[in-house]
């Protein structure tokens, strides 16, 4: 079936229509017109709609929405296999496709690890049997990310793997990262890296400062983890590969990336939203929902991740999605394991950086969606002939944060009961409706 | 005025209201546990249980000490016998116990905040007896006590903590109850025990304990804990005690009238010279004594606050 989303405003810097209201045919799979929109009256009943309509069409009457390329977060945790009771392949497609997401790459640091060409397969074949959005496995780059050894990157990338990461877990062997950077340049496959310093860590488990030393907390300073952006940018010079910083979430960082790309270093970098969203402050009253690993920071560093991604130093926002049970979360600060649900949260709260005109609609959809494909090397993009992967948007829809409705398996989400603008309102995956809001309810 | 606060969670909830409330209620509870017959019926029928997931001597005995005296029935609970070792969750060992009504639970966790997660949780009163490196609100509320028993008042004094105010909840503790009640605070001890933002506390910061000592009414020892010689807070206990640690000669510089305080357990030769602890000025185990009147007037408080009323 072809459909015709009719009136929409397209928002994609690299198409000649770029803010223009039009008629996007969608054949199959693919995206076969763009028009400009033009209107004709139904005699009848007096609906205006877009001309040209076929009665096979499945007409999406798109006025006041923006179409997008649909957005891509490239780092999730679906924990399948291994802790499929916090999500599972199929629970976390669902909730990327209610956020608007039409594709995520799923971090290796399941159970087993995805450090095998079985495991990344598994992990495709589920993807393919719930068929929602496209999920891209991240392998490991160290067998059990346990930094001692190379994975097999070569059959990894063959067998379906986009990137190596040992997310979670950094990896604190200078020389493994080196050989890890060299070995991926002849692969043709991306290294992510987690930076984190884990003897500045130490114990911490909250941002170093003055909330910290109020709460009782232990701190886990700034340095933990630029000194380690600092080490991947001098081994991307040294080695000549692209390196990605996963979850950036200190002004150091930021100023660190800043130089290197003016001096023409290959980094990447991306930021979650809970970084520009949050400070250290959300951890009053030990709210385990706003434990996670970076921890949320201080105002600085929060204001730095905005200058940071207004003037392009972070290339992407990304959720870090990772789901946790109240099994993990519903216990002392000191135990409870990091990090916060993302995939039902971030158009919105990505939105507020538009909204506060920190980035143009256009720059947003750079870093959700433009940025991450090109980092990916994947092919993406609104413009005929491109496999139609569409994210819809309501720039007006208000509403308020209930979790208890997310389609996610977990609820550990620091902004429940916020009240947002702005959220996805379809998601069309390879000419797919996968998500529609308005057949729910 | 009357009593609102069904928990005693930390000094930094608490008003100066509130905290002088407490000093005058322990200030009359006091005279109980001088009298040949140490025991009223005040809270005769109710139920303290003693949760303590930490090694204590004395703040454990002084609570239980403190609901006997007021005729309470009080029940002891650590880490090891309880169900924790079988794997059971904080949460649901203590819902269990709630099932059981007691009125008053004190607890002492390891970790920060327990007490505050609990009390969210639960329908009786949670008196915090030291979570983590957080806050001891008990020991500063009796440290209080004994300087406006000795002193007289706490408004315009000066008081010098010396130690490991990183790791020190009863550092946190005294540092919001003293400014809070009109005091000025000011801290000393290497800068790897100086924890970052202190100073939002609205307390001073001196690396040389000899200016923290000069013009302090009382000085506050805290205990190096041998443990975090390994976290290389400091290189020895010897060098320690050479720059930070309270002798004699130290004390010469101090004012006439100065009151030397310590939270126990000390290490003496360490952080303070047995002749300073066992000395004149030393009101260690004044500290103690107070303990049980606080303790006292807590657990009276918390069962007779407004919640109560119409039930008694």
């Amino acid at each position: 079936m072809s459909i015709l989303i009719s009136g929409a405003t397209l928002i994609d810097r690299k198409s000649s229509f770029n803010g223009q209201r039009v008629d996007i045919l969608v054949e199959k799979d693919r995206i076969l017109e763009i028009n400009p929109h033009k209107v004709q009256k139904d005699d009848l009943t007096g609906i205006e709609m877009a001309e040209g309509i076929q009665p096979a069409h499945r007409i999406i009457n798109a006025s006041g929405l923006w179409a997008v390329p649909g957005l891509i977060d490239m780092h999730v945790h679906f924990r399948e296999p291994g802790f499929e009771y916090k999500e599972t392949i199929e629970t976390g497609a669902k909730a990327a496709a209610w956020g608007g997401f039409t594709a995520v790459c799923t971090m290796p640091n399941t159970s087993p690890v995805n450090d095998n060409a079985q495991i990344t397969r598994f992990i495709i074949d589920q993807a393919a049997r719930v068929s929602m959005v496209r999920v891209y496995p991240v392998a490991a780059i160290s067998p059990g990310l346990k930094g001692e050894a190379l994975c097999e990157f070569g059959e990894l990338k063959s067998a379906g793997a986009v990137a190596v990461s040992d997310d979670g877990n950094p990896v604190t062997n200078n020389r493994l990262m080196r050989k890890a950077l060299e070995y991926a340049k002849g692969i043709g496959v991306l290294v992510i890296s987690h930076c984190e310093v884990p003897d500045l860590v130490g114990s911490g488990v909250m941002n170093e400062g003055a909330i910290a030393t109020l709460m009782g907390l232990a701190g886990i300073p700034n340095a933990a983890e630029s000194i380690m952006v600092a080490r991947d940018i001098s081994l991307s010079e040294l080695t000549q590969t692209p390196v990605h910083i996963a979850h950036v979430s200190t002004r150091e960082s930021v100023r660190i990336i800043r130089e290197a790309k003016k001096r023409g270093v290959k980094v990447t970098a991306e930021t979650a939203p809970h970084y520009f969203s949050l400070t250290d402050e959300a951890v009053q009253h030990y709210d385990t929902h706003a434990k996670m690993n970076p921890p949320l920071r201080a105002q600085k560093d929060r204001e730095a991740i905005c200058q940071g991604l207004a003037d392009g130093t972070i290339d992407v926002i990304a959720t870090d999605h990772a789901p946790h049970s109240v099994i993990e979360k519903d216990v002392e600060f000191d135990a409870a394991a990091n990090g916060i649900i993302g995939l039902e949260t971030s158009l919105s709260l990505s939105l507020q950086l538009v909204s506060k005109n920190i980035l143009t609609i256009e720059q947003l959809v750079e870093k959700m969606s433009t940025n991450p494909s090109q980092i990916l090397g994947l092919d993406c993009g609104l413009s005929p002939g491109k496999i139609a992967d569409i994210t819809m948007i309501d720039p007006e829809y208000r509403y308020i944060v209930n979790a208890d409705t997310f389609q996610s398996k977990s609820r550990n989400t620091p902004f429940n009961g916020w009240k947002l603008q702005g959220r996805a309102t379809m998601t069309i995956v390879g000419g797919k409706v996968v998500f529609d809001s308005t057949v729910l309810k | 005025m009357q009593w609102m606060k069904k928990d005693i969670l930390d000094i930094q909830s608490l008003s100066v209201e509130e905290i002088g409330m407490i000093l005058d209620t322990a200030e009359n509870l006091k005279e109980i546990s001088q009298r040949p017959i140490k025991k009223v019926p005040t809270l005769r029928g109710k139920t303290v249980i003693l949760f303590f997931h930490e090694a204590s001597t004395r703040t454990r005995t002084s609570f239980d000490i403190a609901a006997k005296r007021l005729s309470a029935d009080s029940i002891s609970i650590s880490a090891t016998t309880s169900s924790i070792v079988k794997g059971e969750t904080l949460i649901d060992t203590v819902k269990n116990l709630e099932a059981m009504n007691p009125d008053i639970m004190v607890i002492r966790h390891a970790c920060s905040g327990v007490p505050h997660m609990l009390a969210r949780q639960l329908h009786f009163s949670v008196i915090n007896a030291g979570d983590g490196t957080h806050e001891h609100p008990t020991q500063a509320l009796l440290d209080m006590m004994t300087v406006r028993e000795k002193k007289g008042r706490l408004e315009g004094l000066r008081v010098a903590i010396v130690g490991d105010i990183s790791h020190s909840r009863v550092a946190r503790s005294n540092c919001l109850g003293f400014t809070k009640m009109g005091a000025s605070v000011i801290l000393s001890g290497p800068p790897t025990m100086i924890p970052s933002g202190i100073e939002s506390f609205g307390v001073s910061v001196t690396y040389r304990v000899e200016e923290a000592i000069r013009d302090a009414d009382v000085i506050m020892m805290l205990r190096i804990q041998k443990e975090r010689q390994g976290a290389f807070s400091f290189p020895s206990e010897r060098e320690y005690a050479q720059l930070f640690g309270l002798n004699l000669k130290r004390l010469e510089k101090a004012k006439d009238d100065v009151l030397i305080m310590h939270p126990g357990p000390i290490n003496r030769g360490v952080e303070i010279a047995p002749a300073v602890a066992d000395g004149p000025f030393s009101v260690i185990l004044d500290q103690v004594a107070n303990g049980v009147a606080i303790r006292m007037a807590l657990l009276y408080l918390v069962s007779g606050g407004k919640r109560n009323v119409d039930t008694d």
